[in-house]
């Protein structure tokens, strides 16, 4: 598709501002029909506020927009979807112990009957080569599965315009091409897509032209062919980027050694670990992909201690500590940081200074005699504010009130800043943008380089393949073998991480 | 035909009679707490639904009238409740505690000037024949309306749950109500709707109680049917068929140490009197102590309160 079709959707000097924060202001720009049109930009450049105003969940304070022609102000996400515009949530809008037909009808004005339902959900996934069984609960879905419901249910709306905020975040790369073979599929049939992503590659294969935000305006427009990936991401974030550096280092004694570790998920809906072997030594960083849902969650539950298991499966730095509770780890060095910010690894109502204490205790000493040692305690959190660049008022401030990857960095720093023998990431960048995550894979790799064990639990393939030694994928609860990074090719990994879950097959009808 | 000087089909009519209280609440609380709403007030607001409906049955003598006033007594204390908790984000658990608290002491004030006096007559619904037929006729065809209805009731919600779209905007509101909002759905609307539903309901079987089971007025007349409720709606799993088993159950257990007392059991009445509450809390250990939320398909917003941000 090129530029010479007629307009769909344009957006004119629109601005919306939050109290404190202008999230737009004046951006403009259109999209033709059965154009795929890339919105980029960092965290908190406002490509969320944008799409949300697009698809009416928020009302613009100036500006105007127009949808083939005609004033378009959407009131709610009804009135949008009426006019065809229909929208692919980041945070999948999906009810769990709902099933597949329950779901789409939800997202539907006037959905047919259920049977009748179940059968076109059958035909049109078949169509666009996402098969997909009506009848399953979304709970028992895969991530992949599950955004193809969203697909699904925006695709029986007839969409004009399809909105997808960061929809590869949590796909395998055949998934990947699945989607995009999906996406091409709809822009041929003359379907508009605007397309939210940091992932520049992904941009550049896909999309027809992008335009760039950053603090909410409207930076630079370019067509993602004629860009290498480097020039989009410094017009992002508006300064030249270095990646990571890290020294070959020779690797120290097995700090970390994982022997038939199985045990059964607590979480409802999760995946049980079966039979998980690795080691990892001073200075390595051991990587560990995997679709989401797949045991990482239980995995970091089992190595920080709070799923407890037979003593031998756990050794740290040769002591069995699969048995122990989280704080005789801590104090064998190993610390660990869970993927979950609010509620797992900061407890949201209290202040930085006490989160701080509530990992670094045992490490950092900050308790004497059963007494609270404040002033060690708060001066560890304003070093932790300082050498990880957490945006804060100050170190009193509750959790809740930092954004999401400001406490992501205060979490990170936290666990790296206590000296451990073994350091265990979940997802460690997610939703940080790439100023910061550039800061954070470079603590880390530091933080290897001074001989700790470390290992990165994370569904971005690009991070892991930049910070990680070895590399593993967790499918369905097991892990598989280890192997070094280098020499690994996109293939050899898509099928460590289980391949598409069958179901390519399905695009060989076109 | 008596077993041990009890008589099984006035036994069976007895529990059906003592259940409908318990049902018509359990039954308002599940689609409550279906919306993701915990109103751990049934107990307030089943003895204002008791006050109210006793004062409009004697103000107008008519038995049905009282109903309606009890009713509207019950959804109107329960709008403090959905007041409170939806629009002013009160904690819910904390807010039907002082529901329960509030709903005893306002219908003990009101109640002040109703004590000893009886309330109008409600008549059975005249089968004709059918209630001479031997067993059935008493077990089925021997009652009041509100014993028909408060099976009507559950069969209505389950089949409202099951199979309609307004069912289907209920469960996804009490799944998760994020998502139904980026769906563009209206969930403080549809929780208030459902809270002054399940206020109704529990008016309902309140004013049951004081128009019927007792029949008159004193304080604290429900003695904690509204908590029996609550635990009858986890019992259930949510299931509206499950609700009137669960009922049936614990009214029979009710019905049967009351029974087994006038018949002379050797065994200490304290015992027999707490069986119910002992049964219940065995139940619903045994009920949890499978996989968590999952196995207990409790709606997964259940008790949270729902703002939106943005």
């Amino acid at each position: 598709m090129t530029g010479t079709a007629r307009e769909l959707l344009a957006v004119d000097n629109v601005t919306k501002a939050y109290p404190g924060v202008v999230a737009n202001s004046d951006v403009s720009f259109s999209i033709s029909e059965g154009e795929i049109h890339a919105l980029l930009g960092e965290n908190g450049a406002g490509k969320s506020t944008l799409v949300k105003m697009i698809y009416g969940l928020v009302k613009p304070d100036s500006g105007t927009m127009r949808f083939r022609g005609q004033a378009y102000q959407p009131a709610e996400p009804k009135a949008a979807r009426a006019t065809g515009v229909a929208m692919v949530f980041q945070h999948f809008s999906l009810f769990e112990a709902l099933n597949v037909a329950e779901n789409v009808a939800l997202g539907m004005e006037s959905p047919p009957p259920m049977r009748e339902l179940s059968g076109r959900i059958r035909s049109v996934s078949e169509e666009y080569g996402l098969p997909l069984d009506p009848d399953r609960m979304v709970g028992d879905l895969s991530a992949g599965e599950r955004q193809r419901v969203e697909i699904i249910r925006c695709l029986l709306q007839n969409p004009k315009l399809l909105i997808m905020d960061e929809p590869t975040s949590v796909l395998t790369p055949q998934e990947v091409d699945i989607l995009f073979k999906t996406l091409r599929q709809l822009s041929a049939e003359g379907t508009a897509i605007l397309y939210i992503s940091h992932k520049l590659e992904e941009i550049r294969t896909l999309c027809d032209e992008a335009t760039i935000l950053r603090r909410g305006k409207v930076v630079a427009t370019c067509t993602p062919r004629d860009r290498s990936a480097r020039e989009m991401a410094e017009l992002m974030v508006g300064a030249t980027l270095t990646p990571p550096a890290r020294a070959a280092l020779p690797k120290g004694d097995i700090a970390l050694q994982v022997t038939g570790l199985s045990v059964a998920s607590p979480i409802p809906f999760g995946t049980s670990l079966k039979d998980i072997n690795f080691s990892v030594a001073r200075g390595e960083v051991l990587g560990i992909a995997g679709v989401a849902g797949n045991g990482q969650d239980e995995l970091l539950l089992a190595l920080s201690g709070e799923l407890r298991t037979a003593a031998s499966t756990i050794q740290i730095d040769g002591q069995p500590l699969g048995a122990a509770g989280p704080n005789q780890r801590r104090a064998a060095g190993l610390v660990a940081a869970p993927e979950e910010r609010l509620g797992h690894a900061a407890a949201p109502d209290m202040s930085l200074v006490e989160n701080a204490l509530l990992s670094a205790a045992i490490r950092r000493k900050l308790v004497r005699g059963g007494f609270i040692d404040w002033d060690a305690t708060r001066s560890f959190a304003a070093d932790i504010v300082a050498d990880f660049d957490v945006r804060t008022p100050g170190t009193h401030v509750a959790a809740r009130a930092l954004s999401g990857g400001n406490l992501q960095k205060f979490v990170v720093g936290r666990e790296l800043l206590q000296s451990p023998a073994v350091i265990v990431i979940n997802q460690p960048t997610w939703g940080v943008d790439a100023a910061a995550a550039a800061a954070i894979r470079q603590a880390i790799l530091d933080r290897a380089a001074l001989g700790a064990a470390v290992v990165v639990i994370s569904q971005d393939l690009d991070e892991l393949l930049e910070i990680a030694d070895n590399f593993a994928a967790l499918n369905e609860g097991r892990l598989t073998r280890p192997r070094p990074v280098e020499g690994l090719t996109i293939d050899e990994i898509g099928l460590m991480m289980g391949g598409a879950h069958g179901m390519e097959v399905a695009h060989h009808g076109h | 035909m008596d077993i041990g000087g009890i008589n099984p089909a006035v036994l069976i009519a007895s529990l059906m009679v003592a259940s409908v209280p318990i049902i018509l609440a359990a039954i308002g609380e599940l689609v409550v707490e279906k919306a993701g709403v915990l109103n751990l007030g049934v107990e307030g607001m089943m003895i204002m639904g008791a006050i109210t409906g006793f004062a409009t049955a004697v103000a107008t003598g008519n038995p049905y009238l009282g109903f309606l006033g009890g009713a509207i007594g019950g959804a109107g204390l329960s709008l403090v409740f959905g007041v409170l908790t939806q629009f002013l984000l009160a904690n819910q658990v904390a807010t039907g505690l002082a529901l329960t608290l509030f709903g005893l002491g306002l219908s003990s004030l009101i109640g002040q000037g109703y004590v000893g006096i009886k309330p109008p007559l409600t008549e059975n619904v005249p089968f004709g024949p059918l209630a001479d037929i031997p067993f059935l006729g008493t077990v089925i065809f021997d009652h009041d309306w509100m014993v028909y209805v408060s099976i009507g009731v559950c069969a209505a919600v389950w089949a409202v749950l099951k199979y309609t779209r307004l069912g289907l905007i209920l469960r996804a509101v009490g799944e998760s109500h994020d998502a139904a909002h980026a769906l563009g759905y209206k969930v403080v609307r549809i929780r208030m709707l459902a809270i002054l539903f399940g206020g109704a309901m529990a008016g309902l079987g309140g004013a049951y109680i004081s128009l019927i089971r007792v029949p008159q007025w004193t304080d604290g007349i429900t003695a904690g049917a509204g908590w029996i409720a609550l635990a009858i709606v986890v019992f259930a799993s949510w299931k509206p068929w499950r609700v009137l088993l669960g009922a049936y159950l614990f009214g029979g257990i009710t019905v049967l140490q009351l029974n087994l007392q006038a018949a002379g059991a050797r065994i200490p009445v304290e015992y027999l009197s707490m069986s119910p509450y002992l049964i219940t809390i065995l139940v619903l250990v045994i009920m949890s102590s499978g996989k968590g939320k999952a196995a207990l398909n409790a709606p997964a917003a259940l008790g949270q309160n729902f703002h939106a941000s943005r």
